[in-house]
């Protein structure tokens, strides 16, 4: 299970970040390396980091193809996205987010599929 | 217009704050901004809600405290508008979470929102209940949930599940209500809604137990199904990752089938074979790929699967070592420590790979390693392995040295074959590494070469070549500097030659010389040189001719600033100059250091809770006595303590004496002095207690109030008959009851030769005490049959006119005779005999006839109000007692 998803950039400004699991509000400004239950799994693309923080019994490779989809997934539906696209739409980043991962488990495994329903839903607005 | 009014848009906003050049501005901003929110959210503008939160949750990302903005989110979702509900949810769950109470709030508009026609509103209410519910909403609205799980759209199908597995996290209660609708989900065809319920079915399992055997009973063919589907399928370019037709799911269903295989044959016997599929053609060139077999290799160490599967997982393993990866690498390390409790003949296989590790240059890769391989070694392989981890040791990096030095000490004493061996490695590692060496180390390699009076020569000979080529090892130096002064006529003379070991010749003035450059050299630290000292002075017994230089030597030290040098050197100076006739037998070989003990103290000093608090801990329940000795002796390292020549018998009676004495009488003696009893061996603690002389151990023993309760809990004194027996006598039976420790034999010596005269069934009376406050007077009778067992009466009268209170008596006696004391008749003695307390005694004199009765007494009790003591010794016993 996924407790939360961090995207940092080189400064350490956070560019997104979802919880699963709550956390103290002071937490969530520190990033956390407490191995007993947990770890921390991430990847760097360019100048952002994408970190994933998972149970300890849970299969780290699998997490890291799990970012690459992610990424791939903003790649697309941004057109070559860079960190800036990130922050002018993060609340688009975090729609994303929702069709992807729901309840710290893995929803959608298909780009297609989640690119096609971000497009039905822009058509609501 | 105003640039921080509601009407800016987000996308300006956020150039504002990143064109802000310091923290100080950018707070400026915020503040700015959120003013305009406040003020927009209080007057109920309705035109730039959408905005405003959606700036609001910019700010909340930045840090910003954003609390006010909850009540909007809330509204929002209320709102009809799609944009309005869809932001609303959004900034519900990003400035709220599930402990918030405001959230109680949402719960009907979820409600609400779950039963709405527009299929994207559901999925969005479902998605906010999948994030962020409680575990009251996930209880009111499970039906809701349930239903939906039946819903047409495969979106709100998946949804829907991802829900239900939060749900049951939270009320693991409700698991049965979604055991057969998880059931179903495995029908399906969509790879999404596929993968949410396998992993709802995997969630179930872990929630409940019931639900566990239902699916095991109903899925474990449809997981097995889908899993074979998935992996035969052809290339699928929605789902294809590496070539790999989602992965995903692959390692989702292998999951789930060792949650329904783990402990169950059956499932087990069933999932073989598509396992050893999977486990033999995935491609692992791709991460994809070897993030499959990872997960194949973790079901088939779960389930009870059959060896030859077993094998093939750690073959697995076995390969991922190999690769370039170091994730990988890492990953079936961690996988290998948990395979080898399950198989570890076939993680032994792998062990010239795993070796390799431990010299991999990734930190994290190299500790992992070697905690593996300190699983793998056996007495088998302990020699070969130990070779290459010391081979390492030379060429390893600094931090790591520490660890691996720890490790293979550890290897080394628990595993070695012979004595020979394990010096011979122990000086290996002291000449590599020997700053890194822990000191309870070389003290048991010590021991050991003091025990193994065949190897000592050879020993002192390698030592004495090893100084030679690594002199900058601490703990090298020292164990050198030992076993030369110990031993260093074996070292110049040749004894006890192996065969194999090179010649070597070293005079007496080499030896001197190799221990003087110890002393001198500028990084040896304290220890070291005050080892050096006292091992000049034993070389100075071994070898006369150097005695001169020696002593000089030693001269130079004496202005040393150092003051345990100083006054080391000037002690050793007096011992050579002032008392040549006593050095040569103050400098024999030190006693053989007995291991078991050693491994006690070891064991001992290590529980820091024996050390000082004697009286709290007395749990003493089977362990030996010797324990607490151990511990008050060893201060420093044995070695160092030259004048302690005699043996350890001494030390631990008297000490263990002292022990039980202070439970006995409930005293807290503070660890310094009882040590100081140890150390000089000879104070007759029981002297002490029992205040003959005047000893400043006496006032600790006055401690007030501690001691005055009843006397009255004597009657149940369970009687002792010697030392090392006592277990746990309880602090609360203040009354005494010792069995003779050997310092009370030894001043009562003089009184045991008493002539035995024939039995005399009548005894008179005596009076065992009497001073100007107190009188007791004792009376004996003897039960026919049995002489040995006396009962005496005791009887106390108060000579003073005032009233004793608390009245307390207790008794000591020699080691040969067991005494029991009886509940006295108050506590209470009037004054100027208006009264007087009786208390029965029983006194057994195991050795009737040869030794004579004898006993102190102590007598305590409060007259007004202040605490009084009185103590003496009873010497007048008839004969024949």
């Amino acid at each position: 299970m996924i407790r939360f998803i961090l995207l940092q950039n080189r400064q350490g400004k956070t560019r997104l970040a979802k919880y699963y699991v709550p956390l103290e509000e002071s937490e969530k400004h520190k990033v956390e390396y407490e191995f007993r239950t947990h770890k921390v799994i991430y990847r760097r693309y360019a100048g952002l980091f994408f970190s994933l923080c998972v149970d300890i019994t849970d299969n780290e490779l699998a997490y890291l193809e799990c970012i690459h989809l992610f990424v791939e997934i903003l790649d697309h539906f941004f057109s070559n996205v860079c960190e800036l696209d990130l922050v002018f739409n993060f609340h688009k980043v975090y729609l994303i987010l929702d069709e992807f991962i729901l309840a710290g488990e893995l929803q959608e495994t298909s780009k297609r599929a989640i690119i096609e329903r971000m497009g039905e839903l822009e058509k609501q607005e | 217009m105003n640039p921080f009014s509601s009407g800016t848009r987000l996308r300006d906003m956020i150039r504002a704050i990143r064109a802000c050049k310091t923290a100080a501005e950018e707070r400026a901003v915020v503040r700015k901004e959120c003013a305009a929110i406040r003020a927009a959210i209080s007057e109920n503008d309705q035109d730039y809600r959408h905005r405003n939160l959606a700036k609001l949750m910019f700010i909340h990302m930045l840090g910003y405290p954003t609390h006010f903005g909850q009540m909007e989110c809330l509204k929002l979702i209320a709102s009809a508008d799609f944009p309005e509900k869809r932001i609303g949810y959004l900034g519900l769950m990003l400035l709220l979470d599930e402990r918030q109470e405001v959230l109680m709030l949402v719960t009907n508009s979820l409600k609400q929102d779950l039963n709405h026609s527009n299929q994207f509103i559901v999925g969005l209410a479902l998605c906010a209940l999948g994030n962020i519910c409680s575990a009251e909403m996930a209880r009111d609205l499970a039906p809701e949930v349930e239903r939906l799980l039946q819903s047409r759209d495969p979106n709100i199908k998946k949804k829907a599940a991802l829900c239900s597995i939060r749900i049951i996290r939270k009320v693991p209660d409700l698991a049965e209500n979604f055991m057969g609708p998880a059931a179903g989900l495995l029908k399906e065809k969509h790879h999404g809604v596929l993968i949410a319920g396998v992993q709802l079915c995997t969630d179930l399992c872990k929630a409940s137990t019931e639900a566990l055997q239902y699916l095991r009973k109903n899925c474990t063919d449809g997981s097995i199904r889908i899993l074979r589907d998935v992996s035969n399928s052809p290339y699928a370019p929605e789902y294809d990752i590496s070539g790999i037709t989602d992965p995903f799911l692959h390692i989702r269903v292998l999951k789930l089938m060792r949650m329904l295989g783990q402990g169950d044959a059956d499932a087990s016997e069933y999932m073989n074979d598509i396992l050893a599929q999977v486990a033999t053609k995935t491609e692992s060139n791709k991460n994809a790929g070897n993030a499959i077999l990872y997960e194949c290799v973790e079901t088939i160490m779960g389930i009870e699967a059959t060896s030859g599967l077993r094998v093939l997982a750690i073959n697995i393993l076995g390969r991922f070592l190999s690769n370039r990866d170091n994730n990988i690498r890492y990953v079936a390390l961690n996988m290998l420590m948990k395979a080898f409790t399950v198989d570890p003949q076939a993680v032994q296989r792998h062990r010239s790979t795993i070796l390799e590790c431990v010299k991999d240059s990734d930190a994290s890769i190299r500790k992992r390693a070697l905690e593996l391989v300190y699983l793998l070694v056996n007495e088998t392989n302990v020699q070969p392995l130990t070779k290459e981890l010391i081979d390492y040791l030379e060429v390893s990096e600094q931090e790591f040295k520490e660890d691996l030095t720890a490790k293979i000490c550890s290897i080394i004493e628990k595993y070695s074959p012979d004595k020979l061996w394990y010096i011979d490695q122990m000086l290996k590692v002291l000449s590599e590494a020997g700053n890194y060496v822990k000191d309870d180390v070389w003290h048991a390699l010590i021991v050991v070469v003091s025990n193994a009076s065949d190897l000592q020569g050879y020993t002192v000979r390698s030592l004495y070549r090893a100084l030679q080529s690594s002199p900058e090892q601490e703990s090298l130096v020292r164990v050198a500097v030992w076993c030369i002064g110990e031993y260093g006529e074996m070292l110049v003379n040749n004894v006890g030659v192996l065969d194999g070991e090179g010649p070597i010749t070293v005079t007496e003035s080499d030896a001197v010389d190799v221990v003087e450059a110890a002393l001198r050299h500028h990084s040896s630290d304290i220890t070291t040189r005050a080892m050096s000292l006292i091992s000049l002075l034993k070389l100075s017994s071994r070898f006369p001719p150097t005695t001169e230089r020696i002593r000089e030597i030693i001269t130079h030290e004496k202005s040393s600033l150092l003051l345990e040098l100083q006054q080391r050197s000037i002690e050793f100076h007096a011992i050579i100059q002032k008392h040549q006739n006593i050095k040569s037998s103050l400098l024999e070989r030190m006693p053989v250091l007995d291991e078991s003990t050693y491994v006690r103290k070891k064991v001992g000093s290590s529980d820091a809770a024996f050390s000082a608090d004697k009286t709290g801990q007395r749990v003493s329940s089977g362990t030996p006595v010797s324990i607490p000795n151990g511990v008050a002796k060893q201060q420093a390292a044995p070695l160092v303590d030259l004048l302690d020549l005699s043996s350890d018998d001494v030390p631990v009676a008297s000490s263990s004496a002292t022990d039980f004495l202070n439970d006995l009488l409930g005293v807290d003696l503070p660890s310094q002095s009882s040590s100081g009893v140890v150390s000089t061996g000879t104070t007759d603690l029981l002297m002490d207690l029992l205040s003959i002389g005047t000893s400043p151990a006496q006032n600790d023993l006055l401690s007030p109030d501690n001691h005055t309760s009843s006397v009255a809990t004597s009657g149940k004194i369970p009687s002792v008959s010697s030392p090392p027996s006592v277990k746990g006598v309880a602090l609360e039976t203040k009354s005494p009851h010792a069995s003779g420790p050997s310092p009370v034999l030894d001043l009562l010596d003089g009184l045991s030769d008493m002539s035995f005269s024939a039995e005399n069934p009548t005894f008179p009376s005596i009076t065992a005490f009497q001073s100007n406050s107190l009188k007791i007077t004792f009376t004996f009778t003897k039960q026919p049959g049995k002489p040995q067992v006396t009962q005496i009466k005791a009887s106390f009268t108060n000579m003073s006119s005032n009233t004793y209170t608390d009245f307390l008596f207790q008794a000591a006696v020699p080691k040969f005779v067991q005494l029991h004391l009886d509940p006295a008749s108050s506590n209470i003695l009037p004054a100027s005999g208006n009264g007087s307390i009786t208390q029965t005694l029983s006194v057994t004199n195991t050795q009737l006839g040869q030794k004579a009765l004898a006993m102190r007494i102590r007598i305590a009790y409060k007259v007004n109000n202040q605490d009084m003591l009185e103590q003496g010794q009873v010497n007048n016993f008839p004969q024949g007692l």
